[in-house]
């Protein structure tokens, strides 16, 4: 016994001490250097190629809907009216009802997307979507609340559907809290308190003294009927500010998917992480909600079809708010024009995400998992 | 090479909630060497290897690297010199190999910079010291416990630390994978001269893997030293509350343990011989 009881002092000229190399394991072979370097170019190619088809498929949806409706206007028009210049028909139509819905279609499909898939991100879970825990049911009450109870509007409307969603935040957190918050528990515990929210919603909508059926659906499944340029301007505030704060926090999400102890050992603030994350992400949804209402699923839709899309590796934050915003933009016209009646596009979201909703449920009950 | 690293834990008291864990407790970890904690369930061995690593703050006392408070330094400057993996990481599902093992250069990364040829270069010497290159395009959760575990290794590789700390790496492993991640580890301290601290459970493979062996009771040190100094039968009854008989190693000339329990046990040999352990293994 020896070697190792006498090594401690030296290393017993063994090896050859390389020398002014990074700690750690010997150098591998160049071939091996160059198949990762490989194998991380594939991956980071069709991060772009995504991100890219995403994006020129919601500019494609974003002029189509501008173009297209009961009448049709031609690009050229469209662009003039974007100018500022005055078509005749086009200015009202296209200017007033339809640039500041697809704005906002955009805006909101972005936001849920991109908050939707931090929070799932960040506790590791698909359910743990925004619109599943309460949150984004938190922001549309108050919302509810601000107009139909207390005739606010504008900044003191996102006002209070802000400050309404973070309270939801911080009581779901801490009723889940016991030793740590398990995932399980958030969820479940969510889900209640947004059952609770929406029924506030309804009576308060029920109670409202002009009952306004296009009121009630936006508060209870999102709506963009009837935008205006005041209630999209918040939102975009938010996003433009929003956005960059959550960006800036990617790498560190995906290190705390390996898990809170391993995250800090890579150098992870991770309560610092998650306070700044979460309240970026409530602040968009509660914007977002603010203006479009609660649209359903499109938070916990985005995130879920950006993985599939991306297959393995990198962040997949801007692939869902892109995905978003596409979602809301199909759905919105999809249906306004493809049924006989004209259904605001969070019935048609909603359709959409219930089935994939059932389809979690049943996956994880059959792996043995716990939701 | 850089092994000069040094970390201790000074008077550290160290608890969750309303509970004391470990109790003001002195440690020096011997740079360069490999560092076996041993101990009973639940005697504080992973909360003192979370404060070490900076995970757990300290209630008393202080864990100092190269003089400075690891509670005070910067994160990632800390993280470029000291890795941990922890005892259950989560592997993301459908993650890529190559991907998890990526995410251990987290630490060398601005939060917008790109990645460069350094970070290839370690990933790609992390993958080949684990043997897990022809992995790189497998998903993490498709592997066997001991592939899983090699990449978990070659993720904390790829961090490229100085000190590496490890809680218990080769629990779900069967006995071949054991000892070829604890071959690995040693041949990373013999090469490069990482320091390694490590918990493991098995007595007799930290008697044979350890340079210094650490043994705690009760949230206490109890004793520290040589693998023959520290695995007596004296601190086996103390520590483990179990009769053993410690012989001598006939493959590694380090002690073993027999444990010594109420079955298939010989007359003779519940009779505990005081016959220390051979003067030669040390």
């Amino acid at each position: 016994m020896t070697e190792r009881s006498e090594r401690t002092g030296g290393h017993g000229g063994l090896l050859i001490e390389p020398a002014k190399e990074a700690p750690g394991v010997p150098a591998a072979p160049p071939s091996v250097v160059r198949a990762v370097a490989r194998g991380r170019r594939r991956n980071a190619s069709r991060r772009r190629l995504v991100i890219l088809t995403l994006a020129v498929l919601v500019v494609a949806g974003f002029a189509v809907t501008l173009m297209a409706g009961q009448t049709f206007y031609p690009p050229g028009d469209v662009l003039r009216v974007i100018l500022g210049e005055q078509v005749p028909g086009a200015s009202f139509t296209v200017g007033r009802l339809r640039l500041p819905r697809a704005v906002l279609a955009v805006i909101a499909g972005f936001s849920f997307g991109l908050a939707g898939v931090t929070f799932q991100t960040m506790l590791r879970n698909p359910l743990a979507s925004p619109d599943i825990i309460g949150i984004s049911s938190g922001a549309s009450a108050a919302a509810a609340v601000a107009i139909v109870s207390l005739s606010l509007g504008g900044t003191q409307v996102s006002v209070l559907a802000i400050v309404s969603a973070l309270a939801v935040a911080l009581l779901v957190y801490t009723l889940a809290f016991r030793d740590g918050v398990a995932g399980t528990r958030l969820i479940l515990i969510g889900i209640g308190i947004s059952a609770i929210l929406d029924s506030i919603t309804a009576y308060v909508l029920s109670q409202a003294a002009e009952w306004d059926l296009q009121e009630a659906t936006r508060w209870l499944t999102g709506s963009l009927n009837g935008t205006t340029w005041e209630q999209v301007l918040p939102a975009l505030v938010a996003l433009a500010v929003l956005t960059p704060v959550l960006l800036s926090r990617a790498r560190n999400l995906s290190a705390m998917q390996l898990g809170d102890d391993t995250a800090s050992a890579l150098g992870v603030r991770v309560e610092r992480t998650r306070v700044t994350v979460i309240v970026a992400a409530v602040g968009l949804i509660a914007f977002a909600t603010a203006a479009a209402g609660p649209i359903a699923f499109v938070a916990f839709l985005s995130g879920p079809i950006a993985a599939r899309l991306l297959g393995a590796g990198g962040s997949l934050l801007v692939p869902a708010g892109l995905v978003g915003a596409l979602l809301v933009l199909v759905a919105d016209f999809t249906g306004q024009f493809a049924f006989d009646t004209r259904y605001p596009v969070g019935v048609v979201t909603g359709v959409l995400g219930a089935p994939y909703l059932v389809y979690l449920i049943v996956r994880t009950h059959r792996a043995g998992g716990s939701l | 090479m850089t092994a000069s690293h040094s970390l201790a834990a000074e008077g550290v008291t160290l608890g969750y909630g309303d509970r004391v864990v470990v109790e003001s407790l002195d440690l020096v970890v011997p740079p360069g060497e490999i560092t076996v904690i041993v101990g009973a369930n639940a005697c504080g061995k992973s909360t003192l290897l979370r404060s070490l690593s900076r995970l757990l703050a300290p209630r008393e006392g202080r864990v100092v690297l190269d003089g400075k408070e690891v509670h005070r330094m910067p994160a990632k400057k800390l993280a470029r010199t000291l890795g941990l993996l922890p005892q259950s990481p989560v592997a993301p599902e459908g993650i890529t190999v190559l991907d998890l093992v990526g995410r251990g250069r987290h630490p060398h990364q601005g939060i917008f910079s790109r990645w460069n040829d350094k970070d290839d270069a370690a990933v790609a010497a992390a993958l080949e010291a684990t043997r897990t290159t022809d992995l790189a395009g497998r998903a993490v959760d498709e592997l066997s416990g001991g592939q899983r575990q090699r990449v978990w290794i070659a993720m904390a590789l790829a961090q490229q630390t100085d000190l590496l700390l490890l809680d218990e790496p080769t629990t779900f492993l069967d006995a071949s994978h054991q000892i070829e991640v604890l071959d690995l580890l040693t041949d990373l301290n013999r090469t490069r001269g990482t320091t390694i601290v490590m918990v493991l459970h098995d007595l007799n493979l930290a008697a044979r893997y350890a340079d210094h062996l650490i043994a705690l009771a009760d949230g206490r040190l109890h004793a520290s030293g040589t693998p023959a100094e520290v695995l007596t039968e004296d601190n086996v009854r103390t520590v483990f509350g179990l009769d053993s008989r410690i012989i001598e190693d006939p493959v590694s000339g380090r002690p073993l343990m027999l444990p010594i329990g109420r079955h298939h046990v010989r007359p003779q040999a519940a009779a505990s011989s005081p016959d220390p352990v051979p003067e030669t293994s040390r």
